[in-house]
């Protein structure tokens, strides 16, 4: 029964109280919001610890959730504005333990480098700005420019346009990698 | 615009994509559920109402970085409450003027400065945090000028909801809720009318945390039943503070009764103006009158009812006022029941007082300073521009304060002024001399050079009111709490007057019992201002001061000898002594010295059996002294009940020219209905 309801059924029965019905919601999109996460941060502990920030704001944030947005966009409005939270609180952080977050920053380079464990994507993703990467994200997950627009809350043509920028963006990285 | 490169892009993303940590996919399934239980039974509980939103949600942040010191992990459900409360913060500094809150930023900042290994504990609240702080920043840019016009409070409502269209869902819900709940405790929607500071339902989606009360309020157990052939004698200092009735109205008005040390019986008693015969010109400054009556709750015992009424001098002659307002600018005084309260409670003072009059303001928050020299009341524009500058901000360093405004007063007394420091604060006095004790003597040495000091407390969860009492008692002044605007017209206006010219010191009362008469006597309330037999007769020791046109009443219950109310058993040994005819009940003998005085007077009256009838004036200070040990669950009131007082109160509401004693009556019907 519960298998059939649909994501927005769900999402109003567990807004109005049905803790099965936000388990099952919650069970049925924990893997995709994963992957948007790591998308949106690149690096598999940040992506965890977004998500445990968002499944911990998820049953307050759900109260304010209206049928009219479908589940998986606002959702993913949700997991924007975490990592937004999460970069800002990582900016924060970093300009309080200036010199010392230097040396940390370096030496964290440093092992990611030897130890090759970060792809070409996941660097050059990072070398995009945080728009770029986000609308990216929402992109690669099969969202239409409109969804992705409405997700982030900006006109589609800046999606188009961010998107063409991000490409631009990758050509030029891997020009400049072929280049070497 | 090819796809290719996205698709090359969509295909190695897919494939660099790692599956959730199964451990951590459940940990975080689990943490969702959890917090989602939580909420659901957050519903059921008592939705606190308006008046107590905005410091519920300050308690909820106070607990939140109390447990965030001390371990590390937070249930999220605390962690939206400082969502909900950080929502406000950007908001209200900008529109209660400047004052970040550095108190709280700081421990953020230390929270944020944790090492990362602790980091994940704490991330949801963290990010809670942050994201409250985004939202909030995006909606400033938008609205900050829209909501700049609006209403304090009904723009922090909106702060807290990013989405307008929402908001007017979400406060109706809140408000249908709200209103059932009110129909179904069988509470008066015009009781929550009353209140100004109405507005800011709280948003469905903010969870307030029952509040961690710090509160701390002065009382002693009730008195006991004293037996007259054991303990004849009764002594005690009078009590002209209104504090805990403004204590007890605000926690009725949220929805609880009062915890039972918060009610002062005499306090509750000493509320209300009562019309007693004034003094004749040439008497004392104030004149006592006993009546003896039936008491409501006990057919067999009766009631000896002591008002003393103050003279009203002219007004038009009152020396000129000197005047420090010293006011708590700590963080936890930016709160819309506090700061902003306390600014429209001086302006309102400010209209009361003569061009002559001086005023300064010194502010204390860490480091103590002077906002405004001593200032002539008639330059009003440059009084009001001060207090619209004080901003809450850091912590609290009271005795500094404290030190710099009777500096400030002693410097602005001429001879034969008289001068005053009104302490403004919530109740904290944390940094500094954290001792009360030396804090009091040092409140009690300002008092004998002359500078007199009165206490106003504002706001809920964080007062301090056993250190407002003292300090309030040290300094020959009047403790009073502040909740309402009203209630500051009251203190600050109509019985402004009465509360700034002492017209007699050290006030002690005596009750000698005649144990051929009584048998049994007890003093109702007065818990905290009993005094030794033998400091009656002593000038050193110091007692409350009564005001121009203040009135006191004290009220006995006494158990006649044979009657069968009385509880204890006769001693078959015991001597009995007859002072006088048996229809002497006792003797009262009242202690004052005229202000400025060192020696003090005596006045001396029997009580007699037959004393005058209580008219409708004692009779309501009985009403009300029935009410406050039924909120105290006195032992002694038998079946008496909140119906009883009701019809009492009800029945000698006099001419309650202010409305105080109608509010009184619907407090009872409040306290009965949540009693049930």
């Amino acid at each position: 029964m519960r298998m059939t309801t649909s994501d927005e059924d769900l999402a109003t029965a567990a807004a109005n109280g049905d803790g099965q019905a936000f388990a099952s919601l919650l069970d049925r999109h924990y893997d995709r919001l994963f992957a948007f996460c790591f998308r949106l941060t690149g690096a598999r502990v940040e992506a965890e610890d977004l998500c445990q920030d968002i499944c911990a704001a998820l049953p307050s944030k759900l109260r304010r959730y209206e049928r009219k947005a479908k589940v998986t966009t606002w959702l993913y409005k949700v997991a924007v504005n975490a990592a937004h939270d999460r970069r800002r609180r990582q900016a924060t952080y970093a300009k309080a333990t200036t010199g010392w977050g230097d040396w940390e920053t370096a030496r964290t380079a440093a092992n990611a480098e030897t130890a090759q464990s970060i792809d070409w994507l996941t660097q050059a993703m990072g070398q995009l700005n945080d728009d770029l990467r986000d609308t990216l994200a929402l992109v690669l997950d099969d969202m239409t420019h409109a969804q992705a627009a409405e997700v982030l809350g900006v006109s589609e043509g800046t999606i188009s346009w961010r998107v063409s920028e991000a490409k631009k963006a990758l050509r030029a990285l891997r020009e400049m990698e072929d280049a070497q | 615009m090819s796809g290719d490169d996205l698709d090359d892009l969509k295909a190695m993303m897919a494939d660099a994509t790692p599956r959730p940590d199964p451990a951590r996919r459940a940990e975080n399934l689990a943490l969702a559920q959890k917090n989602f239980d939580a909420l659901q039974g957050s519903q059921d509980a008592a939705r606190p109402t308006s008046v107590t939103a905005p410091s519920g949600l300050w308690t909820g942040v106070k607990k939140m970085f109390d447990a965030m010191t001390t371990k590390g992990g937070l249930t999220a459900t605390t962690a939206l409450v400082a969502a909900g409360f950080l929502f406000v913060t950007p908001m209200g500094q900008d529109l209660w003027r400047d004052a970040p809150l550095a108190d709280i930023g700081d421990e953020a900042k230390l929270s944020l400065g944790t090492p990362a290994d602790t980091a994940p504990a704490q991330t949801p609240q963290e990010r809670a945090i942050d994201q409250a702080v985004a939202e909030a920043d995006g909606y400033l840019a938008d609205d900050l000028e829209r909501a700049r016009n609006e209403a304090t409070v009904t723009a922090n409502e909106d702060a807290l909801v990013p989405q307008a269209p929402m908001i007017v869902v979400e406060t109706e819900v809140a408000d249908a809720g709200a209103t059932d709940r009110m129909s179904a405790t069988g509470l008066q929607s015009e009781v929550m009318l009353s209140e100004p500071m109405v507005a800011a339902p709280v948003p469905a989606d903010v969870i307030v945390q029952p509040a961690l009360d710090t509160e701390e309020f002065a009382n002693a157990a009730q008195n006991p039943l004293k037996i007259t052939s054991e303990e004849p004698v009764s002594t005690f200092s009078i009590d002209v503070d209104t504090a805990s009735y403004a204590l007890v109205r605000s926690s009725l008005m949220r929805g609880q009764l009062p915890p039972a040390d918060a009610v002062r019986v005499e306090e509750l008693i000493n509320y209300f103006p009562y019309a007693y015969p004034d003094p004749a010109a040439d008497e004392a400054p104030f004149r006592p009158t006993v009546t003896v009556t039936g008491t409501p709750w006990n057919a067999d015992t009766q009631l000896v009812h002591i008002g003393l009424q103050g003279q009203m001098p002219a007004v038009e002659d009152r020396p000129p006022l000197n005047l420090v307002f010293l006011i708590d600018t700590s963080g936890s005084m930016d709160d819309p029941t506090k700061l902003p309260l306390l600014r429209q409670s001086f302006m309102l003072m400010l209209d009361n007082l003569r061009p002559e009059d001086e005023v300064a303001i010194v502010e204390y928050a860490g480091s103590a300073g002077q906002v405004l020299a001593p200032t002539p009341a008639s330059e009003k524009g440059m009084i009001v521009a001060a207090l619209m500058q004080l901003g809450a901000g850091g912590s609290t360093n009271g005795q500094g304060g404290l030190e710099q405004a009777y500096a400030t007063a002693e410097a602005m007394a001429a001879d034969g002024e008289i001068g005053r420091v009104i302490l403004a604060t919530d109740g904290d006095f944390n940094v500094g001399m954290s001792d009360p004790a030396a804090l009091t003597d040092f409140i009690a040495d300002k008092r004998d050079t002359g500078t007199y000091l009165s206490v106003l407390g504002f706001g809920r969860g964080n007062l301090d009111d056993a250190t407002m009492q003292a300090l309030a008692q040290n300094g020959n002044g009047t403790a009073a709490y502040i909740d309402t605007l009203s209630e500051a017209q009251k203190v600050l206006v109509d019985q402004l007057t009465g509360a700034l010219f002492p017209i007699a010191g050290d006030v002690k009362v005596q009750v000698e019992f005649n144990p051929a008469a009584v048998a049994e006597y007890r003093l109702i309330g007065y818990e905290t201002r009993a005094l030794a037999r033998e400091d009656f007769n002593n000038d050193a020791v110091d007692a409350g001061e009564l005001g121009a046109g203040h009135s006191v009443t004290a009220i006995y219950e006494v158990t006649p000898v044979g009657s069968p109310a009385q509880l204890s058993d006769p001693l078959r040994y015991g001597e009995t002594t007859v002072a006088g005819d048996s229809d002497e009940l006792g003797f009262l003998k009242l202690r004052y010295k005229e202000p400025g005085a060192d020696i003090s007077q005596l006045l001396e009256t029997p009580i007699m059996a037959s004393e005058g009838a209580a008219n409708a004036e004692a009779q309501f200070a009985i009403a009300i002294a029935g009410f406050g040990q039924l909120l105290r669950d006195n032992p002694y009131l038998g079946d008496w009940s909140y119906a009883d007082a009701i019809a009492l109160a009800n029945a000698n509401r006099g001419e309650d020219a202010f409305g105080y004693r109608t509010e009184a009556v619907q407090l009872m019907r409040l306290a009965q209905s949540l009693s049930q």
